[in-house]
């Protein structure tokens, strides 16, 4: 078998100068350190040995591309010192079984797809219907014995009217959210602490939900502070002042 | 004196026979012994001597139509002698025009499948997106879950349609793959030679 171009490529790098396959080589012996390896360098050279060339030669290629996918792979890992253990507990002696294994899964499946294209062209002569399978039968539906009284009541219902639709959504009225923040501010003045739901539970949904942006504007400004044990408990509201003290007993002890 | 009076005497395997041939000319995929047992409401030991029955009378040579057990079933097909005859009327756009890149990655998927794109590509050292796609729309790989955990990559097998284009029984048919190749123990050597010989 004639040596083909990717064994063959003279390089010209910073760190190396020789053929590709020695480099490989020395790589793999660990004579050389991967980082200073230009992987671009050799790809450009690779591609204007193939320019050379009247025809491109697809199993050089495939080669190529193996060879040089492991060697950024060995570049990526040396570059990143996290996972240099894993490239050290590599054995030159295990780093070549590694790349073989590799170039034979690979030669593998080029001999494989060889088959195909063999068995396609002995098979070439065999002609079959293509198309979508047909369809499966529909299931048979089979309904329970039916009572026209019941269908005439179900119509019935369906035929009435429907009820009208609330609007009263649409003229909603919002009060200020001012006017929640002064409420708080003055029952912590008389207060400590207080119970949010506590508070608020007189009030509409929409004054709630007012009454809610009030408490997250003055957790906003650092005025108070919020707690609540879980999803959906009460939620408490305190000074922010009371809060650090509580905070910084809890430190102390 | 072959005559196809056989299949229209009265014997009850005959008329099974004519039952099984009826749902092969109807269906456009492979049968199963089970699909013909279960369509014809018989028993899958007749419909085998059925489809023996029918071996007879369809086989190269005999008949413009053949029988023939592909893809885990069986199918007609047109005999080889017919086939420039179909060529110049079909087309055959499942396997017209695969890439050198598509034939590697349908092997891929034969032997290894089911397998994901980032396995493939793992193996073929480039991206196989392109290639997949292309085997996917031509039906000759399929879909076939994803891998375990979250966001796992789909996983694609060979489909019944890639053993009929390639005249397959089964994937068992398929050469081993270890006869396949050089082996790695072989070209560890080589570079290890290669190796010693540059250092010298």
């Amino acid at each position: 078998m004639h040596p083909t171009p990717v064994r063959e490529l003279e390089l010209d790098l910073d760190a190396f100068e020789g053929p590709f396959d020695l480099l490989l080589t020395l790589l793999l012996k660990e004579a050389i350190e991967p980082r200073e390896v230009d992987v671009a360098a050799i790809v450009l050279a690779f591609i204007e040995r193939l320019a050379e060339r009247d025809e491109v030669d697809l199993e050089s290629c495939g080669e190529f591309l193996v060879l040089i996918s492991a060697l950024l792979e060995l570049k990526a890992r040396s570059l990143f010192p996290d996972e240099a253990a894993e490239l050290d507990a590599l054995e030159p002696e295990e780093a070549a079984e590694e790349l073989a294994r590799r170039l034979a899964e690979y030669r593998r499946m080029k001999e494989a797809a060889a088959w195909l294209v063999q068995r396609l062209a002995s098979e070439h002569d065999r002609w079959f219907r293509l198309g979508p399978a047909p369809l499966a039968p529909r299931a048979e539906r089979r309904l329970a014995a039916q009572d026209a009284s019941a269908l005439a009541v179900a119509l019935r219902g369906l035929a009435a009217p429907p009820p009208n639709v609330s609007l009263s959504h649409m003229a909603l009225r919002f009060p200020p959210v001012s006017q929640f923040v002064e409420r708080f501010r003055s029952l912590l003045a008389r207060r400590r602490r207080f119970d949010f739901d506590a508070e608020v539970g007189g009030f509409s949904r929409v004054e709630q939900a007012v009454a809610f942006l009030a408490l997250l504007e003055l957790r906003k400004s650092g005025e108070i502070a919020l707690s609540q044990a879980a999803p959906f408990a009460p939620i408490r509201v305190s000074r922010a002042d009371d809060e650090r003290i509580l905070t910084w007993t809890a430190r102390s002890a | 004196m072959d005559s196809p009076l056989r299949l229209i005497a009265s014997n009850p395997v005959d008329r099974l026979a004519r039952t099984v041939e009826a749902l092969l000319v109807v269906a456009s995929v492979p049968l199963s012994v089970g699909e013909l047992a279960e369509a014809a409401d018989d028993d899958p030991e007749r419909v085998e001597t059925a489809l023996a029955l029918l071996h007879e009378r369809y086989f190269e040579g005999r008949s413009g139509i053949v029988l023939e057990r592909v893809a885990g079933g069986y199918a007609f097909r047109a005999s080889r002698e017919a086939a420039d005859a179909c060529a110049r009327l079909f087309e055959r756009p499942v396997e017209r025009g695969l890439s050198q890149a598509a034939l590697e990655t349908l092997a891929i998927v034969a032997y290894l499948g089911p397998c994901s794109r980032p396995e493939i590509a793992r193996i073929r050292g480039v991206a196989a997106d392109s290639a997949v796609a292309s085997l996917v729309e031509r039906g000759l790989i399929a879909e076939a879950g994803r891998e375990s955990g979250p966001g796992g990559a789909v996983r694609y097998r060979t489909t019944a349609l890639f053993e009929r284009v390639f005249g397959l029984e089964s994937l068992a048919a398929l050469p081993r793959l270890d006869d396949l190749g050089a082996d790695a123990d072989e070209l560890r050597d080589r570079l290890l030679e290669v190796a010693s010989a540059r250092a010298s």
